[in-house]
């Protein structure tokens, strides 16, 4: 099927998303590393809408935004499907996916990088209420997409290695082993799965840039009158 | 292919979309309007997750988040296709259905919010990026080619919830002269009879924010958000 760039960075679990979806299904791909700070010429070309990484290019057609490559990884390389074939149960990896990147990722952002006080607490709880729901899917199952790895797994698949150094950077408990069991698991599990572990953002790295962001954020909140 | 029910809200510029597809692959179903201020057992009972509608219920199962049950729309009942067969043109679609929903409409929301010292720049933002979609329908009949598709039931609803935010608000964001090909677009598209069965008309809007004091809430509550 020729040529198949990915535009990406080494810390972005969105861009572990894709490289992980390619090795899944065999695609031979070029990773080109970009500088999303400095905005690189190939992003500004490749993605001018939103400027960010990951991008995939395919025959030079670009194609942003992880979750809309996921499902055109899927539609190209028929092999090791990610999506079941029943339109509900596709529709069940689509609601689950959009909901793991809105309600448990940046929930746990939005708990991690405020200082000590009531909106901390509040997001703490609505980020574990999040996380309640998707430890009633991953229950009694091996990969959210059952047997195998699947489309939810893959979008799931960094959060909680990147809430993790949310935690340390940000002084909060999210993803509670006691309380999430079956998602603690199988986080643990996934995450040394070969494929997946080659390409999982560094915990360091991660932990660097919360720790940073962090530090800013509450600098400005300590600022203001 | 068994039982369909919507549950929505007339006035909700997102439970249209559901109604649109439907109605354009002939599908049956069961309308049940929702009192968003005082939420039933059925709605909380099928979307207990985010608690909103559109909830689509199929053969008694429910599919929420009006992106994924056109999707699910789109692969269930096969007549009159929503979205492109090729992949790349089907990401397309995907990628500015995503760009209305979380960039679009938020960022014309802040606007007809903003705080004074803000209204400049916050209005520049939301025209940039109607100034996108202006681009991308320009020498197109419709956002899907020859046909309704995927993205024209997307941003359908939208020419619509424009005018009524600008009159809340007072701002002015839908220029005719500055985006001539999305004006064409939305005049045509309204008047197509399945589209203007159900789709929330300005007067409609505004009656409602009005009878039910909410205009303060409306713009108060987005300022709110925006400050974020």
């Amino acid at each position: 099927m020729a040529e198949v760039k990915l535009i990406a960075t080494t810390d972005s679990l969105f861009c572990a998303r894709i490289e992980w979806a390619l090795k899944l299904k065999g695609v031979e791909y070029e990773f080109i590393e970009v500088d999303i700070r400095n905005k690189s010429p190939l992003l500004l070309k490749y993605n001018p809408v939103h400027k960010k990484v990951p991008v995939l290019v395919h025959h030079g057609k670009p194609i942003a935004e992880s979750l809309v490559i996921l499902e055109y990884i899927e539609e190209t390389w028929k092999n090791n499907p990610l999506l079941p074939e029943d339109p509900y149960e596709r529709s069940m990896a689509r609601f689950w996916a959009q909901f793991a990147g809105d309600k448990c990722l940046w929930g746990a952002w939005e708990a991690a990088k405020l200082a000590e006080g009531e909106g901390k607490v509040k997001a703490i709880e609505s980020t574990q209420e999040s996380l309640a729901f998707l430890e009633k899917q991953i229950e009694g199952k091996k990969y959210f997409g059952g047997e195998q790895i699947g489309f939810l797994d893959l979008a799931v698949g960094g959060i909680p290695h990147s809430l993790s150094a949310m935690e340390e950077a940000g002084g909060v408990k999210l993803l509670d082993a006691e309380r999430f069991p079956s998602l603690h698991k199988w986080a643990q599990n996934f995450i040394e799965v070969p494929v997946i572990k080659e390409c999982i953002p560094p915990r360091e790295q991660l932990l660097n840039y919360f720790n940073t962001s962090i530090s800013y954020i509450r600098s400005l909140s300590v600022a203001k009158p | 292919m068994g039982e369909v029910k919507v549950i929505g809200a007339s006035l909700s510029i997102i439970c249209c979309r559901i109604e649109w597809a439907l109605k354009l692959k002939g599908v049956q179903y069961e309308y049940i309007q929702e009192d968003l201020r005082n939420k039933s057992p059925i709605l909380l009972q099928c979307n207990p997750v985010h608690k909103k509608v559109p909830v689509l219920v199929h053969n008694e199962k429910p599919v929420a988040e009006s992106l994924v049950i056109l999707e699910y729309i789109d692969e269930t009942w096969k007549e009159n296709p929503l979205l492109p067969k090729d992949p790349f043109e089907k990401s397309t679609a995907r990628f500015w259905a995503r760009f209305v929903d979380e960039k679009f409409i938020p960022s014309a929301w802040a606007a007809c919010c903003a705080q004074e010292h803000e209204q400049e720049k916050a209005v520049e933002s939301a025209q940039e990026l109607l100034g996108i979609l202006d681009k991308l329908i320009e020498g197109k009949k419709f956002f899907g080619g020859e046909t309704i598709g995927f993205l024209d039931l997307v941003v359908g609803s939208l020419p619509n919830w424009l005018k009524f935010m600008e009159e809340l608000s007072g701002i002015k964001l839908f220029d005719a002269e500055k985006f001539p090909s999305f004006h064409e677009w939305a005049t045509k598209f309204v008047e197509i009879p399945i589209i203007q069965e159900h789709i929330p008309m300005p007067e409609d809007l505004i009656n409602y924010v009005n009878t039910a004091g909410l205009a303060k809430t409306i713009l108060g509550s987005a300022a709110m958000a925006n400050k974020k």
